[in-house]
């Protein structure tokens, strides 16, 4: 590459495919804001403001190297877990205590472990054989347990799962053995009944809804029916860009946060929606490959798990929005409005062209 | 052992190098299945949504259409009614109605009660809310306040998006612009109720709010209500209506034209006064109703906007009961009024010829008793025939007539004109008065019948009760010749579509024999002789010139008479006095109306209600001839 940049200037180390994928996506995501909000375009605003501090941060962090992020870890880690336990005490929040009051802005703790967890599974692993033995795996075990219960008792299941699967991830990718994942796969199976006696009751009700939604079809059952009537009613090619009436006669609750997709899927079609899940899919599989050319453990494990916990995302976003999934606070990664997701995504992002940049680096 | 452990989860490099190169392929290895397992996720995921996009495509287009179209129901607009001039008597005006669709309201009591921060609600609204919405499916809207104010109007608009599923919705009130002058006969519509709808087609309702309670309202409902219409229109989540996709409009309901003119009825009302009484004047051609007055009335209009529960019970406990309508429900002695139908009795029957005359000493004596039945002139009124036995009133005459004829052939003769059946007007709640007989006093009462009660039957006192109406229509029969119709208010009606108002007739009930017209005539002469002759009872409302009265006064007894007292209207308490009667008709020779009038507790019929006739005898011939 051609210096046209002073020398002290270096070219900012980043995935020009990963880049472009994800700008096409947020694009993407604004158009359909635009139609999801009712054509306000202070939503819009906002969104694009809040996707610009999230490429910040991606650039921020693109050029810290990834041994320095490595050294972080442990520390991001304790600071994660000091915020849940703060949250468990101080929490503010209308029905469940997830978020934290800074007195500047609020925020939920759990976003720092959806990058604290397959961090500190990482950090543990690296420089540890693998596959890793028993005893590794009960360590690593407890390092995703720990915040997955301070999650899952504010009470955020759909978070606390989600982060679980994080950490189940980095595991797996670190070449977990087959007996325990199918030991580990058994035990999840037979606590399933377990879980139902400590759910919350709202909780219940949402996997009741899930199993039967036309049982209570103008209350809990509304969000799942009416974002099929939304997706289905779409088509192949869609009614086309605004002309959603499922979404702008405000059937679709959470048009423009968690529900997105429906409003995507009702007004470009399948069309739309294959179109959309390429661009996650391609997003996915650039991660794997950084993943996949990294030269440490750590920077491995982080990154394979960064590129699949939010391809989980997508398809537990996808999977509610059709009602193949139970309604659980998940939005679509980039796409969906607000919270503090768009930045803890773009910061993942971040650190996947972290480690894409320095994978000359021998250290 | 621990301490091992310990280093060996905690130590920095306690395990021999890793190879790198050997984990970086265990990685690839792990990477790319979980690749694989993307694409058989996404893949399944996808299949998910051509399931839902493609196959099940055109179920879900008709939920997403049912979602946001609705089929609502439109109210065809009420016919309009004028009077026979063409004077609108039941209008509609455009005005707002609050309106809550259940369906779209989580907890309307709630929102009722919220509500009322900007809509002055009646007290009870969320009982009548609570009813209202049983006869209703969850998706109807349920109509909560009526006619509101501006100021309800535009401070609820401001807050409205508060307020999901409820809404300001224009429509027409039906309004009566002569207030109680006509109520008795025009009757109001109200809020449907459940009973209502068990009367009419409830699917034709649907998006009706009033239907006719009482009156003409009421029983010409079916023809001024109309058929209703559909619309298709787009709402949004909340219920509220965006555009309209489709209608089918609704046929308005027919515009009745009734025979009253509103001049005669106000002449009636304001000769009246503030007395109570009731007024009916018929064309005797035809039938039709000029005018129908009963004193005191209501203003029917507060009953349109919903009357509250104290309203009511005022109304309902006013004196005088003004909710009664006397014309059509109030039943009277007869009294006087009766003797022209019972001369003509006596003449067609052959029980009396015009020539016979009856001497009156001022008692009547039924042959083997002691007790006198007296005349109203003490010392009697000497050697008089039919003409003056009709023209001075004497009981004497008709006494000896009614005892000569005997109850039961007086009962067939005055049953041919009306007297204790309904006349068959086109209201409700008509009272059918009571004409004795034999078989009448067994089957009331399971006693048999006595002489004495003949005669005073004769003079009309006794059992006898008839209504205003039946007066009234007995004397048309009288003097048009026999035709009884069932009178009609209806004169017309104009069905949407029709150019032009098409004429209803009164239908004839019964064609009363005539032996010989020249029995018709004398009777009808002493009636002319009532407000004419010499001695004539109503002498002080002759007209001094063109055309000619013929009449006949009457006194309903309140209290029974003790021998030959006589009461003195002056010195009487007012609850105490006799109603005052008085059936009239004009002109003479060629009648145009016919009158009965009830002054009640107005003591004598010529003195009170007479001039009461004349004044609305007067405001009808005095118009131009309608066209």
């Amino acid at each position: 590459m051609k210096r046209v940049l002073p020398g002290w200037v270096k070219w900012p180390r980043l995935d020009f495919p990963l880049l472009v994928s994800l700008l096409l996506l947020m694009g993407f995501g604004l158009l359909v804001l635009y139609s999801a909000s009712g054509q306000d375009m202070s939503v819009v605003y906002r969104q694009a403001i809040r996707l610009a501090v999230g490429l910040a941060v991606m650039l921020l962090l693109s050029q810290v190297p990834p041994h320095i992020l490595r050294l972080w870890t442990p520390w991001l880690y304790s600071l994660g877990m000091v915020l849940l336990l703060a949250t468990w005490f101080f929490g503010v929040g209308r029905s469940t205590s997830r978020w934290l009051d800074l007195g500047l802005f609020r925020f939920q703790p759990s976003e720092i472990m959806k990058l604290g967890i397959p961090m500190m599974v990482a950090w543990y692993l690296h420089p540890r054989r693998l596959p890793p033995d028993l005893l590794n795996m009960l360590v690593s075990i407890a390092i995703v347990l720990a915040p997955v219960l301070l999650i899952a008792q504010q009470p955020d299941l759909g978070t606390s799962l989600l982060v679980a699967a994080s950490g189940g991830l980095t595991l797996f990718l670190a070449g977990m053995r087959w007996r325990f994942i199918l030991v580990a796969a058994g035990l999840a199976a037979a606590a399933a009944p377990a879980l139902w006696f400590v759910m919350h009751e709202y909780q219940r009700n949402r996997v009741r809804t899930f199993l039967d939604p036309e049982s209570d079809p103008l209350g809990s059952g509304w969000n799942i029916i009416q974002s099929k009537i939304a997706v289905g009613s779409g088509g192949i090619l869609g009614k086309g860009w605004l002309n959603g009436t499922q979404s702008n006669l405000e059937f679709i609750p959470e048009r423009h946060t968690d529900f997105i997709l429906a409003v995507l899927s009702e007004e470009f079609g399948l069309v739309g929606v294959l179109a959309l899940f390429t661009v996650y899919v391609y997003i996915t599989g650039r991660g794997l490959y950084i993943a996949s050319n990294a030269r440490n453990t750590y920077a491995r494990l982080l990154a394979g798990s960064l590129s699949l916990t939010f391809f989980v995302y997508v398809l537990v976003n996808g999977g509610m929005v059709s009602g193949t999934l139970p309604v659980v606070g998940v939005p679509l990664p980039l796409v969906s409005y607000g919270g503090t997701s768009i930045v803890t995504l773009l910061a993942g992002f971040g650190i996947l062209m972290s480690i894409y940049g320095h994978r000359n680096f021998i250290r | 052992m621990s301490h091992r452990l310990g280093k060996r989860i905690l130590g920095k490099s306690s395990q021999p190098l890793k190879d790198q190169a050997l984990e970086g392929s265990g990685f690839a290895r792990r990477a790319m299945i979980s690749f694989a397992l993307v694409l058989v996720a996404i893949v399944l995921l996808s299949l998910r949504y051509v399931y839902l996009q493609v196959i099940s495509h055109d179920e879900f287009t008709t939920r997403s259409i049912n979602n946001r179209v609705r089929v609502v129901p439109v109210a065809p607009n009420r016919g309009l009614i004028y009077d026979r001039r063409g004077r609108p008597i039941a209008q509609n005006l455009p005005a707002y109605r609050l309106e809550l669709i259940p369906e779209k309201v989580e907890n309307p009591q709630e929102t009722i009660l919220a509500l009322g921060e900007f809509i002055d609600f009646p007290d009870d609204v969320v009982e009548r809310f609570q009813r209202a919405r049983k006869q209703r499916r969850v998706f109807d809207s349920v109509p909560l306040k009526f006619s509101l104010s501006g100021e309800e109007v535009a401070r609820f608009v401001v807050d409205r998006h508060r307020f999901p599923g409820v809404d300001v919705v224009p429509y027409l009130a039906r309004y009566y612009p002569y207030g109680e002058l006509l109520t008795h006969v025009l009757g109001y519509v109200g809020r449907l109720d459940e009973n209502d709808l068990q009367r009419v087609d409830a699917g034709n309702y649907r998006g009706t709010t009033h239907i006719g309670k009482t009156g003409i309202e009421r029983y010409y409902e079916h023809e001024l209500h109309g058929v209703s219409g559909v619309e298709k229109i787009e709402t949004n989540v909340q219920g509220r209506r965006l555009r309209v996709l489709d209608r089918q409009d609704p046929v308005h309901g027919d515009d009745l034209i009734l025979s009253l003119d509103v001049l005669v009825q106000q002449a009636a009302w304001d000769a009246l006064g503030d007395r109570a009484g009731a007024v009916v004047a018929i064309d005797p051609n035809d039938g039709s109703v000029l005018a129908m007055v009963s004193k005191p009335a209501f203003d029917a209009n507060a009953f349109v906007r919903g009357i509250s529960g104290k309203d009511y019970r005022a109304i309902l406990n006013a004196p005088n009961r003004p909710l009664f309508n006397r014309a059509l429900q109030g039943g009277y002695g007869p009294g006087s009024t009766i003797k022209p139908f019972v001369g003509l009795a006596g003449l067609e029957l052959g029980v009396v010829t015009p020539e016979k005359r009856v001497f009156s000493t001022g008692k009547f004596f039924l042959p083997g008793q002691e007790r006198p039945y007296h005349d109203w002139k003490p010392g009697g009124h000497g050697w008089v025939d039919i003409y003056g036995a009709l023209e001075q009133s004497v009981n004497t005459y008709f006494y000896q007539l009614s005892l000569d004829m005997g109850i039961d052939r007086m009962h067939d003769y005055l049953s041919r004109f009306g007297f204790g059946s309904r006349t068959g007007l086109d209201l409700l709640g008509e009272n059918p008065g009571v004409l004795p007989s034999r078989q009448w006093k067994r089957g009331r009462y399971g006693q048999p019948w006595y002489p004495g009660e003949t005669i005073i039957a004769g003079i009309g006192q006794g059992f006898n009760v008839a209504t205003p109406l039946q007066l009234a229509n007995a004397l048309a029969t009288l003097v048009n010749g026999g035709t009884r119709f069932a009178p009609r208010l209806l004169f017309a009606a104009k069905s949407a579509g029709d150019g032009q108002a098409q004429r209803r007739h009164a239908p004839v009930v019964q064609q009363v024999p005539v032996k010989d017209p020249a029995n018709w005539d004398v009777v009808r002469e002493g009636m002319r002789r009532v407000v004419h002759g010499v001695k004539g009872t109503a002498r002080a409302i002759r007209p001094e010139s063109g055309f000619q009265i013929a009449g006949k006064s009457g006194t309903a007894q309140v209290v029974a008479q003790v021998d030959g007292e006589k009461q003195n209207a002056r010195t009487t308490s007012r609850r105490l006095r006799h109603h005052a009667l008085f059936i009239a008709y004009a002109p003479f020779r060629n009648p145009g109306i016919v009158v009965a009038v009830v002054v009640e507790h107005g003591g004598g019929g010529s003195a009170e209600a007479a001039p009461v006739a004349r004044a609305v005898i007067d405001s009808w011939l005095n118009q131009e001839p309608l066209r």
